[in-house]
């Protein structure tokens, strides 16, 4: 914004004051703390899951087009690569889907301390974790290996 | 969504005369969240428990269980429960990140013409298999 022109030397002490403002720390300045480590990965999750949901319109679609459409869309979600992807696309439903319920409880006013905040996100850690490793060991163990 | 056309009689003048401000529609957007969190929590369980199931089933065998009733509801109900949740979700991320004002409408926009169409790509479908 420029200067007005009929400035006076007080109002341009006050707009070199404002120009040199102190900025809050961007993300990156902070160490990274479980209250916001948890907030981040859920939005990050988020995100992968909107993504993921362009798989599931795939799979859909390939199936309603007919056999060919999904033996391609199959080969690919079961080869090893894609299988890596959906083992990923498994955590983030799995954290995402913890996190949340644990957003749900402290939309009740609950867990809101930080006591209460520790203890909710090291449920959701550790519920994000068995149950993908739970999914992945029900699918290895279905499918005889 | 702050979009420079809303009006409403809520807004200060300040905000009024910027054209930004409340679309007075904050809660619904807050609780329409909640709403899809729930059913997606119920549905996305049963849409893992389904894929693990069919995962290594074959196009005869998928394609029969897609078309029985329970499953095509529960399908198009999950599509339309996790699609309008990550509209929701994507919204705020967008206007949270992106601060150009003109990028942030067209991607506001773009997101939800967008799921929107893959939506409604995905209803008919699991109707095509089903009917």
């Amino acid at each position: 914004m420029s200067a007005p022109s009929g400035s006076t030397s007080g109002s341009s002490a006050a707009d070199k004051a404002k120009r040199e403002r102190p900025l809050s720390p961007h993300l990156q300045i902070y160490k990274p703390q479980i209250t916001s480590v948890t907030s981040i990965l859920h939005r990050a999750t988020g995100v992968a899951l909107a993504l993921g949901l362009f798989v599931l319109g795939w799979g859909l679609i390939a199936l309603a087009s007919g056999e060919g459409s999904y033996a391609v869309f199959k080969d690919f979600w079961g080869s090893i690569f894609g299988m890596i992807l959906l083992f990923g696309w498994s955590f983030a439903f799995f954290y995402h889907f913890c996190c949340g319920l644990r957003h749900l409880v402290m939309d009740t006013g609950r867990m809101m301390d930080i006591k209460g905040m520790y203890k909710a996100a090291y449920i959701t850690y550790a519920g994000a974790l068995v149950l993908t490793m739970g999914t992945w060991i029900v699918y290895f163990a279905c499918s005889g290996y | 969504m702050t979009m420079k056309w809303t009006s409403g009689g809520m807004k200060s003048p300040l905000s009024r005369a910027r054209g930004l401000g409340s679309a007075k529609s904050g809660s619904h957007h807050w609780m329409m969240q909640r709403v899809t969190a729930v059913s997606n929590a119920v549905l996305g369980l049963w849409f893992v428990w389904s894929v693990l199931t069919l995962a290594n089933a074959d196009y005869a065998i998928v394609r029969d269980w897609l078309a029985a009733p329970v499953n095509a509801i529960l399908m198009i109900l999950f599509v339309i429960s996790s699609y309008y949740h990550a509209v929701l979700g994507l919204q705020v991320v967008t206007e949270d990140y992106v601060h150009c004002e003109g990028l942030k409408v067209i991607k506001l926009m773009g997101q939800k013409l967008l799921y929107t169409g893959l939506g409604v790509a995905c209803v008919f479908a699991v109707l095509k298999v089903a009917l």
